[in-house]
């Protein structure tokens, strides 16, 4: 189990002094996929990195299996990065070396019999699917590949974490799939705790079973997938969730006065034509300006953005009637809120 | 100057020299600037690693006026002309060789020219090591000095093989000069026979050969700079598909 305490920490840049993170609380469970969410600049590089103590944090606690990280000697610390590995966006993959070697790099720190971490790098690239290219060079791999080797490396000494920092952000949204499924793959057979840090939502939806939003260095919101993407209170939350929803509700015109967000769950709502019958029961007639249906965690869920133009009552009315339904939720919004 | 250049009893001199002298000059230049590269490999590396590494935020820091030193002596060093510097170091050359005079002796201050130079062109091939790799090796548990051993060195082998080479191509250039204070090789022929005593074909060829050295180191230099880079892919490819066939 991992616990972050109160973890803050500050650069000192030649601008004066930048709050990369701010009083940061997180506990991951072990065996869990933890996504760890944020905009460019958010902080969530430099959380990962407080995590393996690449960057020491200026305050708090990583606690690793009720170890406390900061306060082991610098061996003791090499030691636990075995246990704690790390994948990249850039791969970052030896570039002289073959794919073999590469994967047979952490066991060649650890002073490994050569056979031995041989035997064990096959192994692995066979896992990765990339038996064959064990002679290659990074350079003759695609991005995927590369990614792929780098997996395999990373899960060479039998690992208990795997920190995944923006592993799938450089890679095509098909190589992006496979490499996800790889390490869900890796997160089920051997029960290794997963971190993964990224911008995409889309990573977030199809992995992780927890997730925590960064924003400005601060997490603003954490808790099971479903439940944060399908309330998102915070504003950074909303965006991420709802990347297209300012967009599109800009095209709507300006007739419409009041904005209806619906947040369904599949399991209740699906194939109910509830905003014909909003519009046949009650006589409101509802625009949708923006509409969309995601599988999180194996459960539909959908989001709908409803333009009324009518009188105050007519909004309370409708959200009065969409809430009846089991599983479906409806507030006002803002135009500029979403 | 150069009216008699071609006529019969000129050529026929020059020949002679050709014949007589040539073939040890060749072998002295070729072995002093083999052996001066190497020795200024020696100590040059190692300073150029730790110029490197040693720096705040580098992978093994040290105190700074350490670096500080060390980049002073550097420097100072590569600001002195040859000339100037071979005959400062005649007391070190005369306590490590017992003369200042001579081929071996010339040795000495080739490689305290060259030193410098090299660690400055090491520093250079390390710090195009990507830093993403080396913060892969850290985070894989990898200590300062595995990262040097495993990671800087091995990554940057075609980078230091072409730096080499122009190291090596420099030094022959300088082993010439030490002509003057009696080194052997082309570079005393040229200035004994050409410069000294008006014997100009003799001068002119006798840099034909290092020019034709310089190209033969520079060519296999390059070639073997490529040969090693497995970066490149069409060169990896190819020899992937030959291990293959």
């Amino acid at each position: 189990m991992i616990e972050i305490r109160n973890v803050s920490k500050t650069f000192n840049t030649s601008g004066g002094p930048v709050d990369a993170l701010k009083n940061v609380n997180l506990s991951i469970e072990d065996g869990d996929i933890f996504g760890i969410i944020g905009m460019s600049g958010a902080g969530k590089s430099t959380l990962v990195r407080c995590i393996n103590m690449l960057e020491r944090p200026t305050e708090g606690q990583i606690m690793v299996d009720n170890v406390d990280l900061g306060s082991l000697s610098v061996k003791e610390l090499r030691a636990q990065r075995h246990d704690i590995t790390m994948i990249f966006q850039g791969f970052n993959l030896l570039m002289q070396k073959t794919c073999l070697k590469n994967v047979m790099f952490p066991l060649e720190l650890q002073g490994v019999k050569k056979a031995e971490a041989k035997k064990k790098a096959l192994e692995l690239l066979d896992i990765v699917g990339l038996l064959d290219k064990a002679k290659a060079y990074p350079a003759q791999l695609s991005g995927g590949q590369q990614q792929r080797v780098a997996i395999a490396r990373a899960m060479t000494t039998n690992p208990k974490v795997l920190l995944c920092d923006e592993a799938t952000s450089a890679l095509d949204p098909n190589t992006t799939n496979s490499i996800l499924e790889l390490i869900k793959d890796l997160n089920k057979r051997l029960g290794i705790t997963v971190v993964v840090i990224t911008h995409q939502m889309s990573v977030v939806e199809s992995i992780c079973r927890h997730v925590a939003i960064l924003d400005h260095g601060v997490v603003v919101e954490q808790g099971a997938v479903e439940d944060v993407f399908a309330h998102p209170k915070s504003d950074a939350a909303k965006n991420l969730v709802f990347p297209e929803g300012k967009t599109q509700v800009l095209n709507v015109g300006n007739q419409a006065e009041h904005f209806i967000r619906v947040v369904y769950n599949g399991a209740n709502a699906a194939g109910r034509p509830m905003i014909a019958r909003l519009a046949i029961e009650k006589g409101i007639e509802a625009n949708i300006s923006y509409a969309s249906t995601k599988g999180i965690s194996g459960k539909a869920f959908g989001t709908i953005l409803l333009s009324i133009s009518g009188t105050d009552s007519d909004v309370k009315d409708a959200i009065e009637y969409l809430t009846q339904e089991p599983g479906i939720e409806a507030e006002e919004v803002q135009v500029n809120v979403c | 100057m150069f009216a008699d250049l071609f006529n019969p009893e000129t050529l026929q001199e020059a020949w002679e020299i050709i014949c007589t002298e040539f073939p040890l000059a060749l072998w002295e230049t070729f072995y002093v600037t083999v052996l001066a590269t190497a020795f200024a490999i020696i100590i040059g590396l190692p300073l150029g690693i730790l110029v490197v590494v040693g720096e705040k935020g580098g992978v093994l820091p040290i105190p700074r006026w350490i670096l500080s030193v060390v980049n002073f002596i550097i420097n100072v060093m590569r600001s002195i002309p040859f000339l100037i510097l071979m005959i400062l170091v005649f007391p070190l050359t005369r306590a490590l060789i017992g003369t200042t005079i001579g081929t071996v002796a010339s040795i000495v201050p080739l490689v305290i020219a060259a030193f410098p130079f090299v660690a400055r062109l090491v520093e250079g091939c390390l710090r195009e090591v990507n830093p993403n790799i080396i913060e892969m090796a850290q985070s894989t548990g990898a200590s300062p000095l595995q990262i040097i051993c495993k990671v800087m060195l091995p990554e940057s082998v075609p980078s230091l093989i072409s730096n080499f080479t122009v190291a090596i191509t420099t030094i022959l250039g300088y082993s010439a000069m030490s002509g003057i204070i009696g080194g052997g090789g082309l570079g005393k022929i040229a200035i004994n026979y050409g410069y000294y005593r008006y014997k100009y074909l003799v001068m002119f060829l006798a840099v034909i050969v290092l020019v034709i050295l310089v190209q033969v180191f520079q060519t296999v230099g390059t070639r073997l700079a490529v040969n090693t880079d497995k970066r490149l892919k069409n060169q990896a490819g190819r020899r992937h598909r030959d291990q293959a066939e």
